[in-house]
């Protein structure tokens, strides 16, 4: 398991690098330097500027040393909050961002597999109906569409919950989690479903009922492992979903976190921001990517195995 | 001869007809009703959008700046935004961008995947292996946040909208493909084809594409509302489509920033959308389960 | 009083097309220490009979309409779902056919196999996870697993077949149950290992005098195991009656036909192969795939060899048989030779032509000389095509019609598979497993080729159609004058069919000879092990050959 890790985190590096690259020559080739949005500036204090953040140095030059930054993981200064830099930035944020992430998270895991575990244990019945009618209307009603009915309805008409913010009035962590959490459920409940479908359908189930075994210990202990393998499986690309997501949400609640910024730095042409944010983020994708399918590995008894052996 | 006696006997001269895979999908689509209402607004949605220009009942720039925002009324029957514009005639003129986006970048999605997932499966060894490990890299990419990079850096442009969605969706419809003509070509009946002489198109264009179809069809069918899905995102983010042209998301961006007075300007596009969303994927769950060959013997 | 009583039993599944009658009118007894066979082809209910005892049905679509299933005095069909966990496991006991699906992939064997000890339904007898741990393994060793104590905590995937079915023969004996069901317990299985299974069973049901219900398609297994035999069709009884009765004096049609359709004894017609002229000569053939988990595991590069170096010739006119266990290699050979898998080494000469240096585009005027026949009639059709599609394309393909005659081609092609020119239309989900292997043979004798090779081309069928398919597979032989290469793994069908025979192990050919020499006097140790292993339908002779071993 552990040489599978570290094999996966070998492969993950030039994964990493061409993320890199590409968004490095993107943000470099993009019509328009950084700082030409600001018409009044003199071309000297422009030049100034470049000079201040290598811009006048040659391209291959500037990504050389941009690497070596980032390897040392120093994501630069921004060009937009002087006197910030991008890690500075992240470091606000990340925390704000991986709590709504977290709670998001396990409001979708807990609803959508009690859910779908629900649903699939007697199908074709109410309890799967609605369940599962609950999960389309959660896949066919986009957070971005979500979140403002949420606020209108909660927030404005009924007036029970802050609309905005984080963590600076009692409850306004509630509608930001459900927003962000919603479609998740929806998927990973009709995820369930299916993958506790299928398992439930298998001769193993059959004898693990020919032996007596109560029907809760069943669903529980034979068939919930290889049933949720599906959601496992899941968890990696939900989970660059959620960052996603992340940045309406953030925008809609005005949330200060990592969404919001990257989204304000998309406007503001904030280069640096961007691309700093950029690989930080697809590190962290590729690590939850990875853990997801480790889990996944390790939950199948005879890919553990082969995989302990493997290099 | 013993072995010619039960059936020979019953010899009739006129051949009946059978029922093939698909009739027996169509019948059993055609008891699937929620599919069925699918279908019908999917139709229904196509029809209005490529009529709009004749039928929506105001121009689509036309402003009545004395007028403002309005209620639904019986001149206006969804109402009208902040410019005094008709919102039945801007939802029918975003739906058409909306959709069109959706069937575009869908389309671009299913060539690509289908000719790489199809290249690997058939061509095997090394340059599937190839093929496929660069697919799962590209699976490792934070796509999401590259498109919203691609929108940044070249600005809003709806091909590069369309180009920039279809190079995300294609994996899995790669993987898809690649799985099927893999799984095909070990199937007996494609070793059968082969064993008669048939040439690889031959094989390929009689036994291997028409039992790849149903897969494709189900997921073509569910990639258009997550690209639509994407679509709206970005324009939510004020990322994607650009105005003068107006969309379903952008809509609901407009929408929410004057929610708290004219709610309707966020619920008339939101339902517009949702019920796309709907439609589509009732559509292709009822489809999923009409093509599934597992659902076709009892 | 008995200790099973089954009294007229109904079971009605509710499908799209109406109410399936798959139990109709069921009345059977078992008593401690007696085994009662159920025999019936698929489709015959015995099975469904079995699994409505236990409630293992799912519902819907079945429905138990009617009847009652005295065990011990206690009706089985109305009891409590508590009372029924309490039985389950406990007083009866169910072995699966499939034990590669039978167990769970996810939990080890050892904790699959204390689950019912240590998750008693009745509160008193549950048992601590130790002393449940020392009888499991105690159990382990009596069923035949060596180093019990180290295999406790494998997962299934670590056993073979065969050791798998003896796990689950220890999970269903672990409570000491009083009725043991076994539901095609060595279907899935090698010959071989089926006999080992089949002593198991019939030594632990002596030593514990537990009541067996042994469901079968097999009658050559069943006249050795069981005392009482009941003949199942269409969810009826057809004749019911202990084993010698039913075996030497049945009374009704369907038995006598069932009895009838035992591939037995030797070839009957003559043989018509010419020695000297031999149509394929294989020389030193090897075949190897390469095995990407064994060689990730060592680094370097390994192969799975499934034909290993073999030299043989098929006579023309012959029909050669080629038997061997699963993972023989023995449908890789067929397959090599008519160049669908890649060889490694060795020559393929057919009719005095090297097909191996022969590009794509070159052997295809050989395909049409040489073609296949495949195991699964499922699979080897082209679910989209129709009959006269399937029919007609190697014709026209090979320009052995045009659209004058092809309509006439097709109608003599289906008359000699014995199919209504009718049904041409029609598409393969609509016909039963014989008919379609009725379409796939048709496909394989359009071309009108010299070769064919028949690839386990009766293992998917019921008895009855069997003998349907291995006399049209004999007449089509002796009327087009084909050659055959006949691979099976069911010794009697070999023998029954074939003039010459060869046995495959390990991707090697052990032994060869004419089929009535080589059965009466094998060479080989394996041969020999094999050829006793095969169960006979006859109760005497069939006591007498398992008293020998």
């Amino acid at each position: 398991m552990l040489r599978f890790a570290i094999g996966r985190l070998l492969q993950a590096i030039p994964v990493l690098l061409i993320v890199i690259s590409v968004t490095f020559l993107l943000v470099h080739s993009a019509p328009g330097g950084p700082f030409s949005a600001d018409k009044a500036v003199p071309p000297e204090v422009i030049k100034a500027l470049e000079a201040q953040y290598n811009l006048d140095q040659p391209l291959w030059q500037q990504y050389l040393s941009y690497l070596g930054d980032v390897i040392q993981g120093d994501f630069g200064p921004s060009f937009k909050y002087s006197g910030r830099t991008v890690n500075e930035l992240i470091a606000a944020g990340l925390p704000i961002t991986a709590e709504l992430g977290l709670y998001a998270l396990l409001i979708a895991l807990i609803i959508g597999i009690t859910a779908g575990v629900m649903a699939a244990i007697r199908p074709n019945t109410l309890q799967d109906y609605i369940p599962m009618s609950g999960a389309m209307l959660g896949i066919c009603m986009p957070s971005f569409l979500l979140g403002p009915l949420l606020v209108l309805v909660f927030g404005i008409y009924l007036d029970w919950l802050p609309v905005s913010g984080w963590g600076d009035i009692p409850g306004d962590k509630i509608l930001p989690s459900i927003t962000l959490g919603a479609a998740y459920a929806a998927y990973i409940a009709r995820l369930s479903r299916g993958g506790m479908l299928e398992v439930l359908s298998q001769d193993y189930i059959r004898t693990a009922r020919a032996k007596g075994l109560s029907e809760p210990l069943i669903i529980v202990k034979h068939a919930l492992r290889g049933g949720l393998i599906p959601v496992v499986a899941f968890l990696g690309p939900a989970f660059a979903g959620l960052l996603g997501g992340s940045f309406v949400v953030e925008t809609i609640f005005q949330i200060p976190g990592l969404g919001r910024f990257y989204v304000q730095a998309a406007f503001n042409r904030d280069y640096t921001m961007i691309l700093g944010m950029t690989v930080f983020f697809a590190t962290l994708i590729i690590l939850f990517n990875l853990l997801s399918d480790m889990l996944a590995i390790w939950l199948n008894p005879k890919l553990r195995q082969q995989s302990r052996g493997d290099s | 001869m013993a072995a010619n006696a039960p059936t020979s006997t019953q010899v009739s001269a006129i051949p009946e007809q059978g029922t093939s895979l698909w009739q027996d999908a169509w019948i059993k689509l055609r008891k699937n009703r929620l599919a069925l209402y699918g279908l019908a607004i999917l139709v229904l949605l196509c029809l209005v959008s490529l009529a709009t220009p004749w039928i929506a009942p105001y121009g689509y720039e036309e402003q009545n700046l004395g007028l403002g925002a309005t209620a639904p009324s019986l001149q206006h029957w969804l109402g009208t935004d902040i410019f005094g514009r008709d919102m039945l005639t801007r939802i029918m003129y975003g739906g058409r961008v909306s959709l069109a986006v959706g069937f575009i970048a869908t389309a671009v999605a299913l060539v690509i995947g289908v000719l790489w997932g199809a290249i690997a499966g058939f061509t095997g060894g090394r340059v599937d292996a190839l093929m496929m490990r660069i697919v799962d890299i590209l699976y490792a990419l934070p796509f999401m946040i590259f498109i919203v990079l691609l929108m940044v850096i070249f600005g809003r442009n709806i091909f590069l909208l369309f180009f920039a969605i279809g190079a995300v969706e294609w994996l899995t419809m790669a993987r898809i493909v690649r799985s099927q003509v893999m799984s095909l070509r070990k199937q007996e009946f494609v070793e059968a084809a082969h064993s008669l002489g048939l040439s690889q198109w031959t094989i390929i264009r009689r036994h291997i594409i028409p039992n790849t179809l149903g897969p494709v069809i189900v997921y073509t069918t569910l990639t258009i509302p997550s690209v639509m899905l994407l679509e709206a995102f970005l324009s939510f983010l004020g990322l994607g489509i650009q105005p003068p042209q107006s969309s379903w998301g952008l809509l609901i961006n407009y929408g929410v920033e004057t929610m708290e007075e004219y709610p309707w300007l966020l619920i008339f596009p939101g339902i517009a959308l949702s019920l796309t969303l709907f439609a589509l994927n009732f559509l292709g769950d009822g489809l999923r389960d009409a093509l599934d060959p597992r659902t076709s013997k009892d | 009083m008995a200790l099973l009583e089954v009294n007229r039993l109904k079971v009605y599944f509710q499908t799209r097309n109406g109410l399936v009658k798959a139990v109709d009118d069921v009345s059977f007894s078992v008593d401690a220490g007696e085994t009662l066979a159920i025999v019936g082809e698929s489709g015959s209910g015995k099975s469904v009979t079995c699994y409505s005892l236990l409630d293992l049905l799912p519902k819907p679509p079945a429905v138990i309409e009617g009847g009652t299933a005295l065990f011990d005095g206690e009706d089985l069909l109305t009891c409590s779902t508590p009372r029924m966990r309490q039985l389950r496991g406990n007083d009866i006991a169910v072995i699966f056919q499939d034990p590669m699906t039978s167990l769970n992939p996810f939990i080890s064997i050892g904790e699959q196999l204390i689950e019912p000890l240590i998750y008693h339904p009745d509160k008193t007898r549950i048992q601590g996870r130790k002393q449940a741990r020392l009888r499991a393994i105690e159990l382990l060793d009596e069923v035949g697993i060596i180093d019990p104590v180290a295999r406790f905590d494998c997962y299934p995937h670590e056993f073979s077949g065969g050791m798998r079915q003896r796990v689950m023969i220890a999970m269903a004996l672990i409570n000491e149950p009083r009725l043991l069901i076994c539901d095609e317990p060595t279907t899935a299985l090698d010959v071989t290992i089926q006999a080992q299974i089949l002593e198991l069973i019939k030594k632990l049901q002596q030593t514990r005098d537990v009541a067996v219900i042994f469901i079968s398609h097999d009658l050559g297994v069943v006249a050795g195991i069981a005392d009482k035999v009941l003949v199942m069709c269409d969810g009826t009884i057809r004749e019911a009656g202990d084993t010698e009765s039913i075996f030497y004096n049945s009374q009704n049609d369907y038995t006598k036909k069932l009895l009838a359709a035992i591939p037995e004894g030797a070839k009957v017609l003559t043989n018509r192969s010419e020695p000297d002229k031999p149509l394929v000569e294989v020389r030193d053939l090897k075949t190897y795939f390469s095995d990407y988990s064994k060689a990730a595991a060592s680094g370097g590069k390994k192969y799975i060899k499934a034909v290993d170096g073999v030299s043989l010739d098929i006579r023309r006119g012959e029909i050669l048989g080629l038997v061997g266990e699963s993972g023989s290699g023995k449908s890789t050979l067929g397959r090599s030779i008519l160049q669908l898998a890649p060889t490694s080494f060795g020559t393929v000469t057919f009719d005095g032509t090297l097909l191996d240096d022969l590009n794509p585009k070159q052997t295809v005027p050989w395909r049409r000389r040489m073609q296949m026949i495949f195991q699964d009639p499922y699979a080897s059709l082209n679910p989209r095509m129709t009959v006269y599609q399937t029919l007609s394309e190697p014709l026209l393909y090979h320009g052995l019609a045009d659209s004058k005659s092809i309509d006439q081609q097709v109608r003599q092609l289906m008359d000699d598979v014995g199919l209504a020119y009718g049904q041409m239309r029609k598409y393969p989900h609509e016909f039963s497993g014989g008919q379609r292997q009725r379409i796939a043979i048709g496909r394989a004798i359009a071309t009108k080729p010299e070769l064919i090779i028949a690839d386990e081309p009766v293992s998917a069928l019921d008895v009855t159609i069997q003998a349907q398919i291995l006399d049209l597979i004999l007449d089509l032989v002796e009327r087009h004058n084909l050659t055959m290469l006949f691979i099976s793994h069911d010794l009697s069908v070999v023998r029954y069919i074939s003039d010459r025979v060869m046995v495959m192990n390990k991707g090697v050919i052990i032994e060869s000879g004419d089929t009535e020499t080589l059965w009466a006097n094998p060479q080989q140790e394996y041969t020999q092990r094999l050829l006793k292993a095969i169960p006979l339908a006859d109760p005497r002779l069939e006591r007498r050959r398992i008293a020998s071993l």
